[in-house]
């Protein structure tokens, strides 16, 4: 084991990739520079700028061009910058990447990566800090990962690199410089596995990307034995562990960074629910952001992130309801 | 064989592929028109002067990308027509399953990497696919047709910067026929056009009668010989017209009777086969109307697809239960 930061565990999961299949490559806006977050570092000196691409200001084509790049044989890695830029090539990840298998009858496939770095990150307002993951667990076709530690985003972007899959890697763009164990031989980390965080009787946490280490805290701080997962992957997802511990605990904590109406956490509760019928929980809850842009202003930021304490209180809350 | 008859071999095989998506059209539309095919056409009658001109330039390794009127691109690309017929009928075996349709037919084995729904997507997937044959070291280039809509759409101007910037591959082929869809294309495009646009990205591009078949074929061999040359992308801005409305129903009352009379006074089949010898012309029009119309039969007395492939090729991890 190494400690090391979440964009240094990417970087050499990523260098590792790309010296074990050359036609994996990566395209985006200043990437040769090592990304805006240092997670490109040094790989244009190593694998030169055929394969590690800067490119211009062109969402559509970055998203369009990894496509095509993907149809004719290659590996491509589609860097969007931040999720929020996504939002410039919907229609070549939704209508294009997401659907070419399936509409051609399976000719071809979208074999990539699209990595979005997403969430709040300190003071960036409204359109730097979304959240968006829920609009693509919806969409049919892609694989949606959210690692929430340094190991995680190491062994999950392997994974993605290996699938035959367009997999969506939305990293938390405030956990680029927190700090994690990560293995000396990074391994791929399976889509749909859920990391069991802690173990416990008396409820049921779940949560994923930038929530990880906030739940995690609160977990500890609140004194409650809590049966925390971590979901890693969001599309697929660890289904049948969250059920079984739910059955077991009878009581639901949703928890994600994502505006609460509409967030994956309603697709989390619903499953379980359709699972355990409609009595099977004692206590439920999903806490989320209000609905509300992400504002500028430290403190306005602080009123909508959630904290450990403000995570603390709830799991608190629901250990409590018919206790 | 002597130059002069190589080169009416040539000018055959072009009659031949022309004739073949024209009859493949009036076939498509026809059984769109009785309900025969569900959905929609886009017949690209007039104007498959383009296709063939452009296609015959390439080689079965060279991919294109190509449009929601795309059933031409593909059969001059080598396209498995029976298969495209019964794609259009929603049949088993159609080229993609029943799973695409008229406007999403692909054929990979050809470089044919897809029709799309969506005006201007096929831009940055040529350049993409350009750049993987560039790092692949293939030997090969990709033609990317679009209309004339499309060059109001922001893809356009990104692909032109792109394919100009990294000097990719590509042959861009605007088919402008005039409209898109309902709107005459210069009531809502400001400027001096798609050719000036491409070269203010630093695209080359070069002018052709698309309604000239052989005009067509002279420009596409040079601009293809000039990108197989390593010489960066090239713009292809093909004048034509659409002798049909948008789509298979519509009877495009927007537009004078006249305009399109004349233009099917312009006819890419017939300017070309004044050139040939009538017996062998009347010889390749007939087969190419049996071909077609025997493919139609085909896809009626084909099988519809299994319900169960709506479920299929999805997606491998997190497939549908
Ligand atoms: C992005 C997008 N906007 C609108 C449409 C609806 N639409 C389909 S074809 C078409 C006209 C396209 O015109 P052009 O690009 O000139 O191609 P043509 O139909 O003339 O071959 C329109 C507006 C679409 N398919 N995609
Ligand atoms: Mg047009």
């Amino acid at each position: 084991m190494t400690r090391m930061t979440f964009a240094e565990a990417a970087r050499r999961a990523l260098a590792e990739e790309m010296r074990r299949d050359p036609l994996v490559w990566a395209l985006g806006e200043d990437l040769v520079q090592g990304g805006i977050f240092g997670q490109y570092k040094g790989l244009a000196e190593e694998f030169g700028t055929d394969r590690i691409v800067s490119t211009p200001i062109s969402e559509s084509t970055i998203m369009g061009a990894g496509l095509g790049a993907a149809l004719c044989g290659t590996r491509p890695v589609v860097e969007m910058r931040i999720a929020d830029f996504t939002l410039c090539a919907m229609d070549e990840l939704v209508s294009q990447i997401a659907k070419v298998r399936y509409m051609f009858g399976g000719q071809g496939r979208a074999a990539l990566v699209v990595r979005m770095p997403q969430g709040m990150w300190r003071n960036s307002a409204a359109q730097h800090s979304q959240c968006l993951e829920a609009w693509l667990t919806h969409i049919p076709g892609l694989v949606v990962a959210a690692p929430g530690t340094p190991a995680d985003a190491a062994g999950l972007l392997k994974s993605a690199v290996r699938s035959d899959d367009p997999v969506v890697l939305m990293e938390p763009k405030n956990l680029w410089t927190a700090e994690g164990e990560v293995m000396e031989e990074i391994a791929p980390i399976p889509f749909g596995v859920a990391r069991h965080a802690a173990q416990g009787d008396a409820l049921t946490v779940v949560t994923w990307s930038a929530m990880v280490p906030v739940v995690e805290q609160a977990a500890r701080e609140s004194g409650i034995a809590c049966d925390v997962f971590d979901l890693r992957s969001l599309w697929p997802w660890d289904e049948a562990a969250v059920i079984a511990s739910a059955r077991r605990t009878g009581r639901l904590l949703v928890v994600h960074e994502a505006v609460t109406v509409s967030g994956f956490g309603a697709e989390v509760v619903a499953r379980v629910v359709e699972a355990l019928g409609p009595g099977g929980l004692r206590a439920v809850e999903r806490l989320g952001s209000p609905r509300a842009p992400v504002p500028f202003s430290p403190p306005l930021e602080d009123s909508i992130r959630l904290s450990p304490a403000r995570v603390a209180d709830a799991i608190r809350r629901v250990a409590a309801v018919g206790a | 064989m002597s130059s002069a008859s190589n080169e009416t071999a040539r000018r055959v095989a072009m009659l031949r592929d022309m004739a073949r998506i024209r009859a493949f059209e009036r076939e498509a539309v026809a059984a769109m028109r009785s309900g025969e095919a569900p959905g929609v056409v886009h017949p690209s009658i007039g104007q498959e002067g383009v296709a063939v001109g452009v296609c015959a330039n390439l080689r079965r390794a060279d991919r294109i990308t190509s449009t929601h009127r795309g059933h031409g691109h593909a059969i001059a690309k080598g396209a498995d027509a029976r298969a495209m017929m019964l794609e259009l009928h929603g049949r088993a075996g159609g080229s993609c399953g029943g799973k695409g349709g008229s406007m999403h037919i692909a054929d990979f084995a050809v470089g044919m990497l897809g029709a799309n729904g969506v005006v201007g997507a096929g831009i940055p997937i040529a350049c993409g696919a350009a750049q993987a044959i560039r790092l692949t070291k293939e030997d090969a280039i990709v033609a990317c047709f679009f209309g004339d809509g499309a060059v109001n759409r922001g893809p356009f101007l990104e692909g032109m910067n792109w394919a100009a910037l990294y000097r990719l591959p590509v042959l861009f082929v605007c088919e402008d026929n005039g409209f898109a869809a309902f709107t005459r294309n210069s009531a809502v495009t400001a400027g001096g056009g798609p050719a000036v646009r491409a070269e203010a990205c630093g695209v080359p591009a070069t002018a052709v009668d698309g309604e000239d078949v052989l005009s067509v074929d002279a420009v596409a061999a040079e601009l293809v010989a000039r990108i197989r040359g390593g010489g960066g992308p090239q713009f292809l801005h093909a004048k034509c017209y659409r002798w049909e409305g948008h789509t298979g129903t519509d009877a495009a009352g927007y537009r004078p009777a006249e305009e399109a009379a004349a233009a099917r006074g312009r006819d890419c089949i017939r300017r070309l086969a004044a050139l040939l010898d009538p017996e062998e012309v009347a010889a390749v029009e007939a087969e190419a109307a049996a071909e077609m119309a025997g493919h139609r039969a085909a896809a009626m007395a084909a099988p519809w697809p299994d319900p169960g492939a709506a479920f299929t090729d999805v997606q491998d991890a997190g497939a549908p239960a």
